[in-house]
């Protein structure tokens, strides 16, 4: 038993060093070889660092930063206040408040309501990117925000102005004219598989 | 200046010590300060980085070239850590011994700036030697004071009264005491060859050009083989003296934690870092007055007494610029190798140096009867 342990013990061969090696000359030289390489080449060339607040990290496409909402082409809301983001939220960052039977209509005309007010706790936020998942309409996008500052917890409360603000618009993404591709695709046969 | 000369040679003397003394304090502080820069700057560079760049002071940033260029450089970062560690809070942990606690960080810093008292960093300036004091023992007087640095960090340990302090306190005595005999034992060669313990006059033996090979200083490193030798082992010392890598045992972040000054904060802490880096200044100091002519040049008449101010001023230049050279061998050796271990560190100081500083010493000795 113990004569197997010790046949499978692992022996890390330790190499003989020769009189010249042992005065410590050759492991200085390589040492200095080394740093002095590094340091010509950030003094002449450049460091590895990144200047942070002036050069930002380029954000590869598919980036899961701040969810924002968007506008369409013709700068209106698209959210429709369905509050499907709202429940599949996981940390409940989402806050929608419907515009109620009295309130305001939809700024577009194939929408039948919008949200009054749309608030994202950033604090809370995962960017999990759920919303963007379930959103029917195509009016919630996790973008490439990913440095997000206040000073105080409400500032970190994201309103609805906000949100459009900061989501810009939209026009590639047409949801009804995606609908209507995807309809047409149903005629075909066989279905399309993707 | 007429009422200078009224006055009488002791109330000169202790007037013009005064003035050497401020200045010269003044220049080992403001050399810790930026050392610490250039230690951050080299270590950057070396790896890569950018090192501080940040620190702006906000009328002098704002001239259009050389103001970014001072920025970049990281010039106004030492005022930045300075006004740092005064601000910081400073925390005296409940289960410490106070009394030494406190007294740690002083006598850790003191014989570091001691040393420099008998250094002759320039020739003459107008008809004052600039030395703060001429000792004829000058280096016994510097290998004493500098034996007292151990006592800083001993006392830091011990007053922590927490494991790992109290680790780079018993490392740091062992170390010390080890490598302050070699250190001690690898100058006998320099002085058996000088004849004089007075460090002023060692640099007037080191003037001019060397006797067989040409275009070489007189200097004693070039001198002879065992003065070299003399030398390596004194680098080698100095750099276990101030507990530098690769003989960073008391401190020793990855193993422990801090070591001696873990417990420290704030300004105390700023002292034991003013203490290791007036050491480093000091030893580096040292290293160019034994072994690299001191404040002299062999072109020029530069290896002469100064006959004017400028040229007084030239000589501590030259000085400055030799020592600074050896601050930067510190700081590069840092990134060189990695660091022994404390067995290793031992057995290298006691069973290779010292033999080899010994045997130096009879060999000098040895070549010096030979020849008369």
């Amino acid at each position: 038993m113990v004569a197997g342990l010790i046949k499978h013990n692992m022996h890390v061969k330790r190499a003989q060093l020769s009189w010249w090696e042992k005065l410590y000359l050759p492991g200085l030289l390589e040492g200095l070889r080394i740093t002095w390489r590094h340091f010509a080449r950030t003094l002449f060339k450049r460091a590895v660092t990144m200047q942070y607040p002036e050069e930002r990290w380029v954000v590869p496409p598919g980036y899961r930063g701040a969810p924002y909402l968007v506008k369409d082409q013709d700068g209106a809301t698209k959210c429709v206040s369905c509050q499907l983001c709202e429940f599949v939220c996981p940390p409940k960052a989402i806050k929608i408040t419907p515009p109620g039977p009295a309130g305001q209509i939809a700024d577009r005309s194939n929408a039948e309501k919008m949200p009054r007010e749309f608030e994202i706790n950033m604090l809370r936020c995962i960017f999990c990117g759920f919303c963007q998942e379930v959103c029917p309409e195509e009016a919630i996008f996790l973008q490439k925000d990913y440095s997000l500052v206040g000073l105080t917890r409400g500032e970190m409360i994201y309103d609805k102005e906000k949100l459009l603000a900061l989501g810009g618009v939209h026009p590639g993404i047409q949801k009804w004219k995606h609908k209507l591709e995807a309809a047409k695709e149903q005629e075909v046969f066989p279905v399309k598989q993707n | 200046m007429a009422w200078l000369d009224s006055l009488s040679p002791q109330t000169q003397f202790v007037i013009f010590t005064l003035i050497k003394i401020a200045c010269a304090v003044g220049a080992l502080l403001t050399m810790v300060a930026y050392s610490v820069l250039v230690e951050r700057k080299v270590s950057a560079f070396i790896q890569d980085r950018v090192g501080p760049n940040r620190t702006a002071i906000p009328w002098i940033a704002a001239i259009p070239v050389l103001g970014p260029f001072l920025v970049r450089l990281g010039i106004f970062q030492p005022l930045a850590d300075g006004l740092k560690f005064i601000l910081k809070e400073d925390f005296t942990p409940a289960h410490v011994r106070k009394i030494y606690f406190w007294l740690a960080p002083a006598v850790a810093m003191v014989p570091a700036f001691l040393t420099i008292a008998v250094i002759p960093f320039g020739s003459t300036l107008g008809n004052q030697k600039m030395v703060i004091a001429d000792l004829n023992v000058g280096v016994l007087y510097t290998f004493g004071i500098v034996s007292l640095a151990v006592y800083g960090i001993v006392l830091a340990g011990y007053s922590a009264n927490s494991k790992y302090p109290f680790f780079g306190g018993i490392r740091s005595s062992a170390q010390m005491i080890s490598y302050e005999i070699t250190m001690g034992m690898s100058v006998i060669p320099v002085f058996l060859l000088s004849g004089t313990l007075n460090l002023s006059e060692l640099i007037v033996k080191q003037s001019g050009w060397h006797e067989v090979l040409p275009f070489v200083p007189n200097w004693y490193v070039f001198q002879s083989p065992m003065t070299f030798l003399a030398f390596v082992i004194f680098l080698i010392a100095a750099f276990a003296e101030t507990n530098r890598l690769p003989f960073d045992m008391p401190e020793c972040e990855t193993e422990l934690v801090g070591g001696y000054h873990t417990e420290y904060s704030s300004m105390k802490f700023a002292l034991f870092f003013l203490g290791e880096y007036a050491a480093m200044i000091a030893v580096s100091a040292l290293m160019v007055v034994l072994f690299f002519g001191g404040w002299t040049l062999p072109f020029f008449g530069l290896d002469q007494m100064a006959g004017s101010v400028g040229m007084g001023i030239l000589h501590i230049g030259v000085f400055i610029g030799k020592m600074l050279f050896f601050m930067v061998v510190f700081i590069w050796v840092r990134w060189m190798i990695p660091r022994f271990r404390y067995d290793q560190l031992m057995d290298l100081g006691w069973k290779r140096i010292l033999p080899v500083a010994l045997a130096n010493i009879i060999l000098t000795a040895a070549w010096l009867w030979w020849r008369a």
